[in-house]
């Protein structure tokens, strides 16, 4: 079979022309995303994701540029089209929930208007098809008494309410993929895990892919099929999210997981991964993560390790695993 | 006998979140006032962590100010080593507050950016009489050591540093008055979780070498599950649960705690089937009647709308839900 993935990015750069140099602030990073997939991307802040997505869909702010590398949608490359239709791939193809739910609602007009001209922009319905799809689709994301609550203002709305209309905005177009960046992180615990749920629902029914960007490794595991992790605008590792979660690979995962608390555990000390992701200004060379990391070889000091595959589903940049398998050592 | 260090009791703190005074007039409305924290008793033992946990405007913070006096109780007492706080006045004051001091959040906003470090961290060795003359200078770098800087990070200022070494610095701040006792308020909420690891075991680190008790406040259960002997669940101003932190997690008593405990994502991909979190919290100026919790209660009884429940013994604490008075929560 050859159809290509849903999204496929191959070997994106993004840079930052400064006065004192160009910042390189995503380095090569390739990626798909399959048909249906929930893919995670995780990692710490500053690490990159934001600027990933926003260069999918074509929302970079300036100076910040495509410096290298190709974005496909179904194969057919997106990351040098004109303003227009970019613009309208957005708006029917890609859908987008922000953290912040009013970066996404206009406070000015009531739910029901922005439903429904989105609805009628992209699906040839009339009016009265338009707002009972806006009403139920407010009724499947949770808004209760959604056929009254559909003409409240944005700010009627509490903060959890109002990610829950972002999310049917973002789906009133039936895109193929939606882009997620931190949905949750301002949301209470206890919301956190109703939005989720009601985010990861809606796309599989509907078979919208998912990119989810958080640096929040537990809504990854709850949600995401695979995860990918960024570190200093690179990837470190790519998998299943079970696999990865479970028998990370990279150092940096690694450390990173143990570095998490979690409920269950009994171990008195967290993992500690000495230092802190090094500045856009002063990446080092070869590995980015080689002053960090427990396992660093000369050649990490020299040489940056491409994304190794690992069996079939698997591929982490790190050169332990570049060496044949009695070579390979396990952190 | 426990050695009990800080003791509250029926602490509550109000807010008038009225209109000024003409809208008021012209709108014919009422005063208002919000109940931040509402009646809540702990103890806390030395040498121990109690956590304070709940969500955002549940109160941690009101507490947490009333504790190091920087907000006035409404109601209510803080007694530190059985003195009751707000009868102190000048000299035994001022020793009061040298045994008590707070991290916070967000550590640039409390570390003075026209300051050198070195400076921020020696004010309270004078201001208290700890050290004088070249030895200042001596205990300032001893502390930058202590909490993994180095004594030449001294001359630098606050923006020179991350976000994790900014919080080592307030820490630093922290100890030099040789204290016994520290709020942390959320002291890693806004870093990332590798460097909150760093931050988290220091602390540790340092609990165990100077003897110190933590007031932990914290919205993130598990950071409170890794650091805290005995914890708090506050809602909506009220504290529903106290428990040993083992016997929290593995026996919440308040349906709330439960609720709570369902909504941490599984890291560990038990793929543990989870009731589903429901609603949101409630408006506190107009907070529900009776139990806070009821709208939102799997198990909501008549009498929970009527009647605030009162808080009950458990296996190693408290909890306060109708529910414990006849059986415990199925
Ligand atoms: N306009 C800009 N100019 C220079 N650097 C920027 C700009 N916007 C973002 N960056 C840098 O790019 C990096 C990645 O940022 P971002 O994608 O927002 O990270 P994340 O979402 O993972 O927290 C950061 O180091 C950030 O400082
Ligand atoms: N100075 C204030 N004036 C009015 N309301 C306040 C003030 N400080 C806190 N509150 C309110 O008191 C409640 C508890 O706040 P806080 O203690 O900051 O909660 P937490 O730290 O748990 O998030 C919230 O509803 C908050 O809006
Ligand atoms: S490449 Fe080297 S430095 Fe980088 S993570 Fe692997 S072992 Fe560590
Ligand atoms: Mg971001
Ligand atoms: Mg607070």
């Amino acid at each position: 079979m050859t159809t290509p993935p849903l999204l496929s990015v191959r070997d994106l750069v993004v840079e930052f022309p400064t006065r004192r140099g160009t910042l390189r602030a995503i380095d090569k990073v390739s990626f798909d995303i399959a048909e249906g997939e929930v893919l995670g991307m995780v990692g710490e802040s500053g690490a990159g994701k934001s600027l990933i997505g926003a260069a999918i869909i074509g929302l970079l702010e300036p100076p910040g540029r495509i410096a290298g590398g190709e974005i496909l949608l179904r194969g057919e490359r997106i990351d040098s089209l004109a303003a227009e239709p970019m613009r309208r791939i957005r708006g029917k193809r890609i859908g987008m929930v922000f953290q912040d739910p009013l970066t996404s609602l206009n406070p000015l007009y009531t739910v029901a208007e922005q439903l429904i001209e989105t609805i009628r922009t992209h699906i040839d319905c009339n009016d009265r098809e338009a707002r009972e799809r806006a009403v139920a689709l407010l009724d499947r994301v949770g808004i209760p008494a959604a056929a009254r609550r559909i003409n409240d203002y944005p700010h009627h709305f509490s903060g959890g309410m109002r990610q829950r209309v972002v999310i049917a905005l973002a789906l009133a177009a039936e895109p193929e993929l939606v882009i997620a960046d931190e949905p949750t992180t301002a949301l209470d615990v206890s919301v956190q895990a109703q939005i989720i749920d009601v985010l990861k629902e809606i796309c599989a029914e509907r078979g919208a892919s998912v990119m989810l960007i958080t640096h929040d490794m537990g809504v990854i595991a709850e949600t995401a099929d695979r995860v990918a992790v960024l570190y200093a605008g690179r990837l470190a590792e790519i998998g299943p999210v079970r696999d990865v979660i479970q028998h990370a690979e990279h150092p940096y995962t690694q450390g990173l997981m143990g570095s998490i608390p979690t409920l269950t555990q009994t171990s008195s000390r967290l993992v500690q991964i000495p230092g802190s992701m090094p500045r856009l200004d002063a990446i080092p060379q070869g590995c980015a993560f080689n002053p960090r990391c427990p396992h660093a070889m000369e050649r990490c000091r020299r040489d940056r390790p491409g994304l190794l595959p690992r069996g079939a589903d698997r591929e982490v940049a790190c050169w332990l695993y570049e060496a044949a398998e009695e070579e390979v050592r396990h952190g | 006998m426990a050695d009990t260090v800080l003791q509250v009791a029926g602490l509550t703190r109000y807010f008038d979140v009225s209109k000024p005074w003409l809208n008021r007039v012209l709108e014919r409305e009422e005063r208002q006032f919000l109940t931040a924290v509402d009646d809540a008793s702990f103890e806390i033992e030395r040498g121990e962590t109690f956590a304070l946990v709940g969500e955002s405007g549940s109160g941690k913070s009101t507490i947490a100010k009333m504790i190091v006096g920087l907000l006035a109780p409404s109601r209510g007492t803080i007694a530190f080593d059985g003195e009751p706080m707000h009868i102190q006045q000048g000299a035994a004051m001022r020793n009061l507050r040298r045994r008590f001091q707070m991290i916070f959040q967000d550590p640039f906003a409390s570390l003075n950016p026209r300051w050198r470090v070195g400076e921020i961290i020696a004010e309270p060795i004078r201001t208290f009489g700890i050290a004088s003359g070249a030895e200042v200078e001596r205990e300032v770098a001893r502390l930058l050591e202590v909490v993994g800087l180095s004594a030449t990070d001294a001359g630098k200022f606050p923006h020179e540093f991350s976000g994790g070494q900014r919080q080592r610095i307030a820490i630093a701040r922290a100890l030099s008055s040789k204290p016994e006792f520290i709020v942390c308020d959320e002291p890693t909420s806004a870093l990332d979780v590798s460097v909150q690891a760093q931050i988290l075991n220091l602390m540790r680190d340092l609990q165990d070498e100077f003897g110190l008790t933590y007031l932990l406040i914290s919205h993130d259960l598990s950071v409170v599950r890794h650091m805290a002997n005995r914890i708090g669940v506050l809602y909506l101003g009220r504290l529903v649960e106290i428990a040993d932190s083992k016997r929290l997690f593995t026996d919440p008593q308040h349906p709330y705690t439960r609720m709570l405990l369902d909504a941490v994502p599984d890291l560990a991909l038990s793929g543990r089937r989870r009731t589903p979190v429901t609603g949101e919290i409630p408006n506190p100026i107009n907070p529900p009647s009776g139990c806070a919790f009821h709208p939102r209660c799997p198990h909501v009884m008549e009498r929970c709308k009527r009647e605030i429940p009162l808080s009950r013994p458990t296996a190693t604490g408290t909890a306060a839900c109708h529910l414990l008075e006849d059986a415990p929560v199925a």
